[in-house]
């Protein structure tokens, strides 16, 4: 479908992870959790790749398996050209320098006992990119600059830090490999209002300083998504429901499910919100453990017809590079 | 339209190890009748802690309700004692609460029919059998598919969206003048809260209840809101109209905020700066230390009240208030 073009960041293709779910005294099989079922993207080198849906839709769970820390059940994940999908140990150490994933959460992904020199500084070691105390010193400064922060703070701990400033080491550490792809999963949901800002602008104009440096930025926040990324990929139990241009997809939004999240989103703009026609979906997001037949949002969607809960409808090009996977487009 | 709730200079203290924190500082505001307002301001702001107090939920110790006034249907309820016989009949019967997180707000070891009836029973003294049957009649109402078989189930059986959907019913049984809603859509995923914010939109209009939301999504508070109180640092900085407001920010917080907020084609402008530590506050602007505008005498003079503008818009910038800039 989405060809593995050369020079991508990432391409994934037909990616699957299926997690088992265990009953029982012998811990049996009972059923799979198809967490992902043929999910096929690229990121391009300089892009921020939007991956927006709804919990438990798998989008943290494509960050994960493509910087390996699934193993996928089945479909490649390539990262610059290499196929890592079954990679072992010790070649993906070599890899992981170049990816980097940013968490939710800055209160529980930094290591509290560690000061936030160490913090960022730890990649340095592991990695062996300096060679003297002096050196790594100087790097741990020029990344804490690079993040906003001040280099007199590399002695303090995580806990004196506000919530901002630790999501400001989180981008700091991930920054020392020197990475081609950071994964930002949820980066700024805990945060408030005024520090979302703040991230935000840190990493647009990190991009905008290496011409390399691609996102994959996961977010259930429409407008975020929609002001960072130049492609924004949509997923719905599992599945890509539409991929596109940013602008494109906000402005000719194809999949009904696209359009009531879309809509859902209140806008912060009184006017426009008074004008503006609100599709309301019925029921709950179904489990992924027994996804509905056919296609997985039929019985919300407003306009499924019989064919929708019979097949899964393909991702399909729509035109201008706008794939969309619905019967009904 | 008939005042419903009147509060003025209603400062909550809670007393620390390094000091008093003021959480809730002279803060003073008023809810009509069937009228929805919102309440904006990021973590830490005193939003929840003002609604905790107009309830009289704080735990004492360490927290205190040092001063002000809370006029409800024409009586201060700061006179009666936090347990009283007056403020429990209040809470739940005449102002009922929703929180953000519905899984810890409900009783995992009591059914849902048992829960809501225990509201029924304890504030109208009705019988089981009939609190039963307006439980059932109420889960209908906020959409509970087959309510007469969910009323039986216990809280951990119901997704998010339809324990919040109870929680949203419950706040309902009584009929009550007001309901505060503190992030109740929060946790909830984006289609999911849509849901719930129609709804509740829908059963306080039907009800002509009034609706105070306690929120830091200022989407929500444009799409449903028409007045609003923006807090910072345990004061309102800021109140007003939501139209008013966003075209015409007058505090320099509610402008930083509105700019925060990404849109299309608009580059984000964020608050240089961290909202200040509560404890052993100065009197002058608590958003002196990240303010643009701030002058000379913003550093001498303790914060202006919150001050009429025009129409329904108040606020408390000194430098806007006396034209204090150049621009």
């Amino acid at each position: 479908m989405i060809e593995a073009a050369r020079g991508n960041i990432v391409d994934i293709v037909n990616l699957k992870m299926y997690f088992p779910v265990r009953r029982g005294l012998l811990k049996r099989k009972i059923a799979d959790v198809k967490a992902l079922d043929d999910v096929s993207f690229s990121i391009r080198p300089g892009e921020t790749l939007g991956l927006v849906g709804e919990s438990g839709c798998g989008k943290t769970t494509v960050g994960r398996c493509i910087v390996r820390l699934y193993r996928p059940t089945g479909g490649i994940v390539m990262f610059e050209g290499a196929d890592i999908s079954h990679s072992g140990e010790s070649d993906l150490r070599q890899i992981r320098r170049k990816m980097a994933l940013v968490f939710q959460d800055p209160y529980s992904s930094l290591d509290p006992r560690m000061s936030s020199g160490d913090i960022v500084g730890e990649p340095l070691k592991i990695h062996h990119l300096v060679k003297s105390k002096k050196e790594y010193d100087e790097r741990v400064a020029e990344l804490f600059i690079m993040s906003g922060l001040s280099p007199d703070m590399t002695d303090r701990y995580p806990h004196e830090f506000s919530g901002g400033q630790r999501q400001r080491l989180s981008i700091a550490r991930a920054l020392a490999g020197d990475p081609s792809l950071i994964v930002c999963d949820e980066p700024i949901s805990a945060l408030d209002v005024s520090m979302q800002a703040q991230i935000l602008n840190l990493l647009q104009e990190l991009q905008s300083k290496n011409d390399r440096l691609s996102y994959l930025f996961i977010s259930h926040d429409l407008l975020a998504v929609q002001y960072i990324s130049q492609r924004v990929a949509v997923m719905y139990l599992g599945r890509v429901v539409e991929i596109s241009d940013a602008g494109e997809l906000y402005a000719n939004t194809l999949h009904p499910y696209s359009i009531a999240l879309l809509s859902a989103q209140p806008l912060p703009d009184p006017v426009a919100e008074e004008k503006r026609h609100r599709i309301i979906l019925t029921g709950d997001v179904p489990t992924p453990l027994n996804p509905p037949a056919g296609c997985a949002f039929h019985p919300r969607c407003p306009r499924a017809k019989k064919e929708c809960s019979e097949s899964v409808p393909p991702l399909r090009d729509a035109g201008g590079g706008h794939f969309v996977a619905c019967h009904c487009v | 339209m008939e005042r419903l709730l009147t509060v003025s200079g209603l400062t909550t203290e809670f007393r620390t190890e390094r000091g008093t924190v003021k959480a809730v500082n002279d803060v003073s505001y008023h809810v009509d009748e069937g009228e929805i307002i919102g309440l904006v301001g990021e973590s830490g702001c005193g939003k929840s802690v003002s609604q905790l107090s107009v309830m009289q939920l704080i735990p004492n110790p360490p927290g205190k309700i040092v001063a002000g006034s809370v006029e409800f249907e024409g009586q201060d309820l700061l006179r009666y004692g936090r347990e009283s016989r007056e403020m429990c009949a209040i809470r739940g019967g005449r102002i009922s609460m929703v929180f953000q997180e519905p899984m810890t707000s409900l009783n995992p070891a009591m059914t849902i029919c048992r829960q809501m009836g225990e509201v029924l029973t304890e504030h109208l003294g009705i019988d089981k059998a009939e609190a039963r049957e307006r439980s059932v009649d109420m889960l209908s109402q906020v959409g509970i598919p087959d309510p007469g078989k969910r009323a039986d189930d216990y809280p951990h059986q119901l997704s998010g969206g339809m324990r919040q959907r109870v929680m949203v019913g419950m706040s309902m049984l009584c009929n009550p003048k007001m309901i505060i809603a503190d992030e109740a859509t929060t946790a909830l995923d984006a289609t999911i809260q849509a849901q719930l914010l129609e709804l509740m939109y829908e059963m306080v209009n039907k009800y002509h209840t009034a609706l105070v939301m306690v929120t830091h999504n200022l989407g929500i508070v444009a799409r449903y809101v028409h007045r609003v109180n923006v807090m910072y640092a345990g004061r309102i900085i800021e109140s007003g109209t939501v139209r008013e407001l966003w075209a015409n920010p007058m505090h320099p917080y509610t402008e930083g905020l509105l700019k925060c907020v990404p849109k299309l084609g608009e580059r984000l402008v964020p608050i240089k700066g961290m909202p200040p530590s509560l404890i052993n506050r100065p009197p002058t602007c608590p958003f002196l230390p990240r303010c643009r505008l701030r002058q000379k005498s913003c550093f001498e003079e303790p914060v202006p009240e919150l001050t009429h503008v025009e129409g329904d818009h108040y606020t408390t910038c000194r430098v806007r208030l006396e034209g204090l800039t150049d621009d």
